[in-house]
């Protein structure tokens, strides 16, 4: 596949930024300066940029309670992200939804989601919108290993064979529902993608810590459904380096795995190593882009610090449109 | 102004509406009816008939039938909705919610909400719900209570056709997700509806009735009831207002406490049972905000606390009737 050099720098910085936001919250929340729950998708950023590389604005996602990487890779405002994270007026959704309900719909960015499994049953309705449009657009439904038991699920994917909408179910199987492995609790021998080929629909499956594959996978699976209509799904083979959630004291990981997992399924090392050996990318540029993800997630930190609370009369507003 | 029934003022509002706007789609189970049979896709043209003739003029991306598929349905609504559409949602049972809770309570009532105001989800849900068809605890109940409850919702229950026409029309312009509960029992109720784009705006009542002895607030298939009582109360020279409410979420809880500052005497008819319902709620709103015009402890005539049984012995039991409408209404008149 061809790449061009933009589209590598672009992707690498969505990924970096990625991994940057992650690291960062990692280390405010245990400080104590960000309330509520938090999961982190750091680990994951093939997966996200590989998916959303592909889109524009008119293509819709909806994501899951671990989304902060599907809303930098949608192209939500960082700045925005970072106050609604720290609950300020000034956030995303108005210090309103938090870390697990950041959405801009105006960019296709439909929400994060608390309810693991909702989004799937949203995607198929956003994509009957999307067929209605005619413009060849398509909605993502971005699912993980424990929301892939849900029924949600299921009827969503028997929903979108049946009426035939541009549906795309991404399943990210980062090997841990939570705190209980997918060895365990994914019934059909590991294999998620397999579950989309029951109900009739293609299925890619790819290496989600690894920005080519995802990325080549996700174009042939967009090719097919841009051209057809027709929903299709793709597993991605991820990792998770944090726990299921910050606090999370992880005793079901092996001794050593994260570590290890540091080492050999890092998808921004992986991308560097490509990058440099097999295109026209150097570790410079590749620096200097980490260096001004770094800058730009200060900034961030330091804005969120300084942004206006919500005022106690603000609880009252956007409740409906009118009542 | 044309007489129809409630069922045919529905069908006609979704027409126009999805004549009018193009965004407007409807989903559900057998909303068509026949999909993939030898009748045809449009062999039983809507269960409850409210969708009669849409799919052979808007065509099956527009009418969709889905699988039995509860929480896709709604979920599906939503995601539409955020997309930019106007979809209805049909729940051929109110019941069902059972199914579907999560995006009806979590997801369609938080979106504006919780994604800061910016969001956009005007779905609307069409329950069939309610009692009378012997239809036993798991297809008649009167869920309107329970999201009424939910922030985010609104819920009306027209009980005339001009009512489910204009009501069902202004949620199809309105920027909210609306629950519209169509009563079964109600659907071959005829009346009076007004021709062309007839809306009634949310949270005002209809006085079905002035009497100005006593205030009876009666929801849905309660207000018929409510006028009968009234009717046998009159041969006493007993004067009774009957208000509907319309809509539950918002509710137009001045006119009703206008109503009560003049009769001094309320009773709350509602067909859900009595814990955490409507009759409930009416009650403690007068209770705080009406009490020194209250000549008599207010009364609630509800279902009891049980299930909707299946006998129509049993049934008709359970179902608040004229009967202990018009009993309750003279409690409060013999009061002290």
């Amino acid at each position: 596949m061809q790449y061009s050099k933009d589209g590598l720098l672009r992707a690498y910085r969505r990924m970096a930024t990625i991994r940057q936001f992650e690291e960062r919250l990692h280390e405010e929340i245990a400080k104590g300066e960000i309330p509520g729950f938090t999961h982190l998708y750091a680990g994951q950023e093939a997966a996200a940029v590989g998916v959303c590389e592909h889109l524009d604005s008119d293509d819709m996602i909806v994501s899951t309670h671990r989304g902060h990487g599907h809303c930098i890779a949608k192209g939500c405002d960082v700045d925005g992200m970072m106050k609604e994270i720290y609950g300020s007026r000034e956030g995303l959704c108005k210090g309103r939804g938090g870390s697990m309900h950041i959405a801009d719909t105006s960019i296709g960015m439909l929400g994060a989601n608390g309810i693991v499994g909702a989004g799937a049953p949203q995607a198929v309705g956003a994509a009957i919108a999307a067929k209605a449009a005619g413009k060849g657009k398509v909605a993502i439904a971005f699912s993980g290993d424990g929301a892939c038991n849900q029924g949600t699920t299921f009827e969503a994917m028997n929903m979108a064979a049946v009426i035939k909408v541009p549906a795309i179910f991404v399943f990210e199987n980062n090997h841990y529902s939570e705190h209980t492995g997918d060895a365990y609790a994914v019934g059909t021998a590991l294999d998620i993608a397999s579950r989309a080929e029951a109900f009739g629909m293609r299925a890619w499956r790819a290496n989600g810590c690894d920005f080519y594959s995802t990325f080549e996978a996700m174009a042939e699976l967009l090719d097919y459904v841009r051209s057809t209509n027709l929903p299709a799904a793709i597993e991605l083979d991820t990792e998770r380096f944090y726990g299921h959630f910050e606090g999370d004291p992880q005793r079901y990981r092996a001794k050593g795995e994260v570590a290890r997992l540091r080492e050999e399924r890092d998808a921004l090392k992986s991308f560097r190593a490509s990058a440099v050996t097999k295109t026209y990318l150097s570790t410079d540029e590749l620096d200097a882009l980490d260096a001004a993800v770094g800058e730009e997630i200060d900034r961030a930190v330091e804005a969120a610090r300084k942004a206006e609370r919500p005022d106690p009369s603000h609880v009252l507003e956007d409740v409906y449109a009118s009542y | 102004m044309s007489v129809m029934n409630i069922r045919e003022a529905i069908n006609q509002t979704l027409h126009d509406a999805m004549e009018r706007d193009p965004s407007v789609i409807l989903l559900g189970e057998d909303v068509a009816g026949g999909a993939g049979t030898a009748g045809g896709q449009e062999a039983i043209g809507g269960i409850w008939g409210t969708s009669t003739g849409l799919i052979g003029k808007f065509g099956p991306d527009r009418v969709i039938d889905t699988p039995i598929s509860e929480s896709a349905i709604v979920g599906a609504a939503a995601g539409a909705a955020l997309a930019g559409m106007r979809p209805v949602a049909e729940l051929m049972f109110a019941d069902f919610i059972g199914v579907c809770g999560d995006q009806l309570i979590n997801q369609i009532a938080k979106f504006r909400y919780m994604f800061g105001g910016k969001a956009r989800c005007p779905v609307v849900v069409r329950l069939i719900y309610g009692a009378g068809m012997n239809s036993a605890a798991q297809h008649s109940q009167a869920f309107y209570n329970l999201l009424t409850a939910i922030p985010g919702l609104k819920v009306a229950m027209p009980s005339t056709p001009a009512d489910a026409k204009g009501l069902l029309n202004e949620a199809l312009h309105g920027d909210d997700p609306v629950m519209f509960f169509e009563h079964k029992a109600l659907y071959g109720k005829k009346g009076e509806v007004p021709e062309g784009d007839y809306r009634v705006p949310f949270g005002h009542v209809r006085m079905a009735r002035e009497g100005g002895d006593v205030t009876i607030v009666a929801f849905g298939r309660m207000v018929s009831f409510a006028e009968k009582a009234a009717d046998k109360l009159a041969e006493d020279g007993i004067g009774c207002d009957i208000i509907d409410p319309r809509t539950t979420s918002p509710l137009d809880e001045e006119a009703i406490l206008d109503s009560v500052e003049q009769t001094g005497r309320l009773v709350v008819v509602d067909e859900c049972p009595p814990r955490c319902g409507l009759a409930a709620d009416v009650t403690a709103l007068v209770a705080q905000k009406a009490f020194t015009s209250l000549d008599a402890p207010p009364e609630c005539v509800t279902a009891p606390h049980t299930p909707v049984p299946f006998s129509p012995e049993l049934e008709r039991a359970y179902v608040p009737g004229p009967p202990a409408i018009e009993a309750a209404v003279r409690r409060t008149l013999d009061w002290g």
